[in-house]
């Protein structure tokens, strides 16, 4: 028993390095640049394949050859990350955080096709590390000699990085520009030089985090989610900014995912419970115990000021007769598709207002409430199995069934958003994301509930919407009805009341607003709404799956509220009909419509900061202006 | 009548005892000004007031009305407005949504969720702004105003609720000079009309001197001394702590 435990621990050890190498690399690049990299798991999976290749290279029997490739991996994804800061991070520092975020997510879409082009679909297996590949006997258990190297490049790697930062004058620069980078600025340091060398430091310690998994795990193209999810877990837990705070986090995280591991089925009180199921969301839980306990981190500080950066939203206007008019008719438009169209473009018209939905519910939150959602899928996914279990295990009519959807939806973000709204900007993106992960690993592993990974199926809507125009028309009515209704919300008093709150925290709560407790309204209305689009959404597909509640779910809905502009009431339409559209149009013409569409937002991010929606305003406004100087 | 009685007010932050027994009073209709040099204690004095720091011990009474212990969202609910030393209005908003927002949470109008806010107490807005002198700047959006402008829209703001206090933190720091007297004239002027109790913290002692019937001074956590202008600007140790005793420099052998 006790050998047991010990070997889980030093397992647990083992998987803390590479955790903690991914995490400090990304809790570096945020301290330095204020930018969330999502691409920083990519840059890791990017570390794993080029090891491969490397290695194979150098030739993998001998230990230089292991070591050099290693070492050679981590500084070619060093230099990636370089150039990415150089092409694309540097010409958008100014721009608002959101956008920022944008462009990695788009980096993260390029960077998985190039790797699927380079390195093919298949899982690659890496060669074990030359000198290394036997096993020490630890009373009595074999462990793998590998395994010892990796639990002490954790604590290397924490003290080197330790002596850059206290010892050299670089690192000072970096810690100074972590508290207050305008500052440093001021001072005379060449901002960009820092900036690029902490991207540099940052990719370079990913790669090799990656890089030495090689021995471990299998090189394959879901690496990049999987592991920046437990990036952010780790760096959010530890303290955004603090190293030490990652490697403490990283510990304590990978301990608890090894003793899951090594529990296994328990059998209390009658009941068998099985921990080693439990190891998706164990991360999850304690970054949700962390966060309301501490809610900077069990190392971190609350984040400095930051100046000049953000954007002014302009007014809202009330919705005119105008508004209503083009509305109206736009609507009577998209009504009348059906009698021309074939059934192709009836299934891809439904799934823009499903999304269009999904993305005016998180453009509510990001909007007018001032919470960005990093997991808004979860309330979209609730929505889907909501209906659907309504449909198949309380047989309940269709009509009915949908019903259950917003319910699901908005009993989710109730329960979930009690937790986030105790937080703020990156820290609540990042509890909305593991809120999300939890529901993804609940509804991928109750089996017998759920169809763990098979999904549902069989959810067919009833008789007299069999149709697919008919279905069509339906879907629209809801979809749009909807729409409309939560826009009147922001412009209603409570609208106000989530933008007071917003705009100025405390002014709003010295005029008398809990803004807490709207924020939680706001999120629940917005999760009742995202679990309506989920409920139409399975109808409309006839079968689910875990996916509809998956991270890049989230992702695709986070890209859409962007595209369009989070400034702006109707962006988020218009960019859920364009990312559809896109994705759908792409995706039947090649394999690599990720990176088409994540190019696409690159270019798009790097042309107009705005948005579309924004982007056509502010024409508008020009033209405008042109026409009353030329009156 | 008197609107806030404060007494035995104490707070320390570890072994720093920032505000020590402080006692007074503010009457309806009056400025009340709170001076001290820096690290006096006036902002922690005036944090205890609107509920963003707790007491150590003391005697908060508004009406009669215990404060110590409630959140500054329900301190305004019972008639305390405020003005931040650093301005913080709703930016994405207009000028007069600003006011509409205070006359909304005001009237516990804040749960709707159908009828559009822009229309709702628009001319009570109006009324409200028409007093501070930002009627004719209404439409624009708070966060392009000019600072002294903004000023005033916090005044309007902090009058939505019809207080019977009025708790201004620096009201006019950051403001030009000529417009710094302006503001606070207005605001003794309004208070007197609706029978405001002031109370405000500031450094111009220009300000100070010509708008307050009443000064209070802060050194060291300390109150020394309390009284009308006049008074006050005799007041020989009032004098020490802002002009310097010349002990200091007597001690160094000048």
């Amino acid at each position: 028993m006790l050998a047991n435990i010990v070997i889980q621990f030093m397992n647990g050890l083992a998987g803390a390095s590479s955790l903690f190498l991914v995490a400090a690399g990304l809790s570096i690049i945020f301290g330095v640049s204020r930018i969330v990299n999502f691409a920083h798991g990519s840059l890791y999976m990017l570390g794993v394949y080029l090891a491969y290749t490397l290695v194979e290279f150098f030739g993998r029997s001998s230990i230089f050859g292991f070591w050099g490739g290693v070492l050679m991996a981590a500084l070619c994804v060093g230099l990636i990350g370089v150039l990415i800061e150089i092409v694309v991070l540097r010409r958008i520092y100014r721009a608002p955080e959101l956008f920022q975020l944008l462009a990695t997510f788009a980096l993260v879409l390029v960077i998985k096709d190039a790797a699927l082009y380079i390195w093919g679909a298949e899982d690659l297996v890496g060669p074990r590390a030359a000198g290394l590949r036997g096993a020490v006997e630890i009373m009595g258990k074999r462990f793998p000699q590998y395994d010892l190297v990796l639990i002490a490049i954790g604590p290397v790697v924490l003290g080197l990085l330790w002596l850059l930062m206290n010892r050299t004058r670089w690192g000072t620069l970096v810690r100074a520009a972590t508290q207050d980078r305008e500052m440093v600025g001021a001072l005379g340091v060449n901002q960009s030089g820092l900036f690029t060398g902490v991207f540099f430091l940052g990719a370079f310690l990913a790669g090799l985090g990656g890089a030495v998994q090689l021995p471990r795990e299998p090189a394959q193209l879901m690496l990049d989610i999987t592991v920046i999810s437990d990036a952010f877990v780790v760096v959010v837990v530890g303290g955004m900014g603090s190293i030490g705070g990652a490697f403490l986090a990283a510990l304590l995280i990978a301990q608890a995912k090894a003793f899951c591991i090594g529990i296994g089925d328990v059998s209390i009180f009658g009941t068998v419970f099985s921990f080693s199921k439990f190891t998706l969301v164990v991360e999850f839980v304690i970054m949700a115990v962390v966060l309301v306990v501490r809610p900077w981190g069990l190392l971190g500080k609350q984040q400095g000021v930051q100046r000049g950066a953000f954007m002014v939203e302009p007014p809202l206007y009330p919705l005119n007769q105008t508004f209503w008019i083009v509305v109206l008719a736009i609507v009577v438009l998209l009504g009348l598709i059906p009698f021309g169209g074939d059934n192709y473009l009836l299934v891809l018209l439904i799934d823009i207002a499903v999304f269009a939905l999904f993305a005016v519910t998180l453009h509510f939150l990001m909007g007018p409430s001032g919470m960005v959602s990093f997991g808004h899928a979860a309330y979209f996914g609730l929505g889907c199995y909501g209906a659907a279990l309504a449909l198949l295990k309380l047989k309940l009519p269709m009509e009915l069934a949908l019903f259950a959807a917003p319910l699901a939806g908005g009993l989710g973000a109730l329960v979930f958003g009690w937790f986030c709204v105790r937080l703020s900007g990156v820290y609540l993106a990042m509890l909305t994301l593991a809120f999300a992960q939890i529901a993804w690993s609940v509804i991928y592993q109750w089996d017998a509930f759920t169809g763990g990974s098979n999904g549902l199926i069989g959810l067919w809507p009833s008789e007299w919407l069999k149709n697919r125009a008919v279905f069509y028309a339906f879907a629209l009515v809801l979809c749009v009805g909807s729409i409309l209704f939560l826009w009147r919300v922001v412009h209603a008093p409570f609208g106000y009341a989530l933008r007071a709150g917003r705009d100025s925290a405390l002014r709003a709560d010295a005029i008398g607003i809990n803004v807490r407790r709207f924020q939680w309204f706001g999120f629940t209305l917005s999760g009742a709404f995202a679990g309506l689009a989920g409920g139409l959404f399975a109808f409309s597909k006839g079968s689910i799956s875990p996916e509809t509640l998956a991270v890049s779910r989230s992702v695709d809905g986070l890209v859409m509220v962007l595209l369009g502009g989070v400034q702006t009431l109707t962006g988020p339409v218009a960019g859920a009909a364009l990312f559809t559209w896109l994705q759908d149009s792409i995706a039947r013409n090649t394999e690599y419509w990720r990176a088409i569409l994540g190019l696409t937002i690159l270019v798009i991010v790097l042309a107009f900061p705005q948005g579309i929606a924004g982007f056509t305003k502010q024409v508008a406004a020009r033209i405008g202006v042109m026409r009353r100087e030329a009156v | 009548m008197t609107v806030l009685s404060v007494s035995n007010l104490s707070k320390a932050f570890g072994g720093v005892k920032a505000v020590q027994d402080v006692a007074f009073s503010v009457a309806a209709g009056e400025l009340l000004a709170l001076i001290g040099p820096n690290g006096a204690g006036k902002s922690t004095c005036f944090n205890m007031l609107n509920g963003q720091l707790r007491p150590d011990s003391g005697i908060v009474n508004l009406l009669g009305r215990s404060l110590v212990g409630m959140k500054p969202r329900d301190i305004w609910r019972l008639g305390v407005g405020r003005t931040f030393q650093i301005t913080a209005t709703f930016n994405s908003m207009t000028v007069r949504e600003n006011i509409q927002m205070a006359l909304l949470s005001h009237h516990n109008a804040l749960m709707s969720l159908w009828k559009p806010a822009n229309a709702m107490y628009r001319d009570e807005a109006m009324a409200l702004l028409d007093r501070v002198g930002m009627a004719d700047q209404s439409e624009r959006p708070c966060g392009i105003l000019a600072y002294g402008d903004i000023k005033r829209v916090e005044l309007a703001i902090a009058l939505a609720n019809q207080p019977k206090l009025l708790l201004m933190d620096e009201p006019t720091a950051g403001m030009a000079p000529n417009e710094r007297v302006g503001l606070m004239a207005l605001t003794a002027k309004l208070a007197r009309q609706d029978n405001i109790a002031v109370l405000f913290t500031e450094h111009d002692m220009d300000v100070v001197f010509a708008q307050a019937d009443r000064i209070i001074v802060l050194n060291r956590g300390k109150l020394i001394a309390e009284g009308s202008p006049v008074e006050v600007r005799a007041n020989p140790e009032v004098q020490a702590v802002y002009l310097g005793s010349g002990a200091t420099y007597a001690g160094e052998g000048h």
